[in-house]
């Protein structure tokens, strides 16, 4: 019996592209909870935090009441690509997402708020504007741990069902993702396909998490500082 | 040319004091060597001056630029004050070599002049052979003579630098006071110091600030400060004064001469304008003004006896120190001239006793 392999490259190339957008919006977030205080700072974090403690088929609920077709993000995004998004596998880069964030931005926050103040003080006290700080000295300081907590966010990209069952559906050959893909076999009896899926996506998910620990700890950190 | 009048309050919180910052100074070109115990407010004003803390109100001004003007909600961003700050931890970016700490702090300067600039201040402060290393790879004389090149090399209107010393030994605290009567020197801007060493106003302050609980207590050359400490808290801060509690027991303006009473003994002092008989006061007076000498039974002229308790060995003097918490300087041959004198006195000068 032939196993399809389609749901397993789906879910690379959809956790792929997910942790790249939750680098973008996930540093930012990172960046502006760790620096700055304004008000509803407390209640941007408890939203960044909550889809890691909400059952994954609620913020699914949420999403497709928020995007689907009759709604103002639906239409906006239907005229812009053509399509509409629920039930494409670019819903599952959303679902994707929102599962993935969460875990970055702690991470990232925790990297930038263990960098010594004096470092950004330093910085902005030779001239250096906010951005020239981000990208020359907090960033880089931060690397490593931003780095690990990519992986981290790729590896969980990887994992999520419950959101994508509910805004992409399950789809063979469009919306499949592996775990779907595993649910739907073990779901029809077909067992060798379930063990086999499981089995690769707990190797790819290991060796991910492997190359995230070697990242973890910072050579420039607080704990090897140079005597 | 800095001119400060800064006030903060921090309200007392559970497990911590109030403390209420109200300094006013100026401070011109050469060295202000800001003076106090930690928690004085020392750093707080270096934070001020920077632009790392808000204060509540006041006012700072550099050269002809306000940098902070509570009134008039004024209150420029760290970027825009030029002013140099020398970290205490030194602060490089540890990422980057020397030579990429000094081109992040170059960046103003034109791209053809930034390279000249750098290889020039690198040479200055004898970094050239080390400019490719990282922080980590450095001693600490490098670190530190880096991060003052680094302050310096965007021309700021200030230098301040944050407890220079610490941490240094003797000879790299010389090396230290010679790269900062250099930059003195070439760069003719104000510089800024904490300290909470009296031997490194001496030696660096062309002017210095005494802070106490966030108040300056007194202002002006050390040397002054040293002669003429203005109350009693600022000859303690000093730590280098015998300090006496006297009663004053008589005062003669004709004859520049006065009695004061030091337990059960009687000493003989200049006039002290401005006191009353019968004033309790404190006797200061310098160490090195007093002389220790073997006594055999009673005292003799201004003389107070005394137990040698400790001694106490420099490299160019020596330092007894006697019952009733009083000191001595004197030369290294006291050693030998003494060495089998059980029985001891201390003996005041009439001339150079102060009261505070």
């Amino acid at each position: 019996m032939g196993i399809d392999w389609f749901p397993l490259w789906l879910s690379l190339r959809v956790a792929g592209i997910s942790t790249a957008l939750a680098l973008v919006i996930g540093l930012w977030l990172a960046w502006i909870l760790a620096n700055r205080s304004f008000r509803g700072k407390e209640l941007l974090d408890a939203a960044v935090t909550l889809p890691l403690v909400l059952p994954p088929t609620v913020l699914g609920y949420y999403l497709l009441v928020l995007l689907g077709r009759n709604t103002l993000i639906g239409h906006i995004y239907e005229k812009l690509f053509g399509g509409p998004l629920v039930f494409t596998w670019q819903a599952a880069v959303v679902a994707a997402l929102f599962h993935s964030t969460p875990l970055l931005v702690k991470s990232a926050r925790a990297a930038f708020e263990t960098i010594d103040r004096s470092y950004e003080r330093a910085a902005r006290s030779l001239g250096a504007s906010e951005s020239r700080l981000f990208w020359r000295v907090s960033l880089p300081l931060a690397r490593r741990s931003i780095l690990a907590g990519g992986a981290l966010a790729f590896a969980r990209s990887l994992g999520d069902f419950g959101i994508t069952i509910m805004i992409a559906g399950n789809i063979p050959g469009r919306t499949q993702t592996v775990a779907v893909a595993i649910y739907d076999a073990a779901e029809s009896d077909n067992g060798a396909v379930a063990r086999t899926l499981s089995l690769v996506i707990s190797a790819v998910a290991l060796a991910v998490l492997l190359v995230a620990n070697r990242f973890t700890p910072n050579p420039f950190g607080p704990r090897q500082a140079a005597p | 040319m800095i001119q400060a009048r800064v006030r903060k309050l921090f309200p007392p919180g559970p497990e911590s004091a109030g403390f209420s910052f109200d300094l006013e100074f100026q401070a011109s070109r050469g060295f202000t060597v800001l003076f106090g115990p930690s928690g004085a407010g020392k750093t707080l004003t270096l934070d001020s001056i920077a632009g790392f803390v808000h204060p509540d109100e006041g006012r700072i001004l550099l050269d002809d630029q306000i940098l902070f003007d509570g009134e008039a909600h004024v209150h420029l961003p760290p970027r825009a004050r030029r002013c140099g700050y020398v970290f205490q931890n030194y602060a490089l970016f540890p990422h980057m070599t020397l030579r990429q700490n000094l081109e992040f702090a170059a960046e103003r300067i034109p791209r053809l002049e930034r390279h000249r600039k750098i290889n020039e201040m690198l040479e200055k402060f004898h970094l050239t052979e080390v400019s490719g290393r990282r922080p980590y790879e450095l001693s600490g004389g490098q670190k530190q003579r880096c991060s003052i090149a680094r302050a310096l090399i965007g021309a700021p209107r200030v230098l301040l630098l944050d407890e220079p010393a610490r941490g240094l030994d003797a000879s790299l605290l010389a090396d230290l006071y010679s790269v900062l009567r250099q930059v003195r020197q070439e760069f003719g801007i104000p510089i800024l110091l904490v300290t909470h060493d009296f031997e490194e106003c001496l030696e660096l302050g062309d002017e210095m600030i005494v802070v106490r609980d966030g108040h300056v207590v007194q202002t002006g050359p050390p040397r002054n400060i040293l002669e003429q400490p203005a109350n009693i808290d600022v000859a303690r801060l000093l730590g280098v004064f015998n300090l006496l509690p006297v009663e004053i027991r008589a005062l003669d303006p004709g004859r520049n001469a006065s009695r004061l009473r030091y337990q059960e003994f009687e000493l003989n002092g200049p006039y002290f304008p401005g006191r009353l008989i019968g004033d309790q006061v404190w006797l200061c007076v310098r160490p090195d003004l007093l002389s220790a000498v073997p006594r055999n039974g009673r005292p003799g002229m201004n003389q107070i006896p005394a137990a040698l308790l400790r001694t106490v060995e420099k490299p160019d003097r020596v330092r007894l120190e006697f019952s009733g918490g009083i000191a001595v300087e004197a030369d290294r041959a006291i050693l030998e001239k003494c060495a089998g004198v059980k029985e001891w006195a201390v003996e005041f000068p009439q001339s150079g006793l102060r009261v505070l």
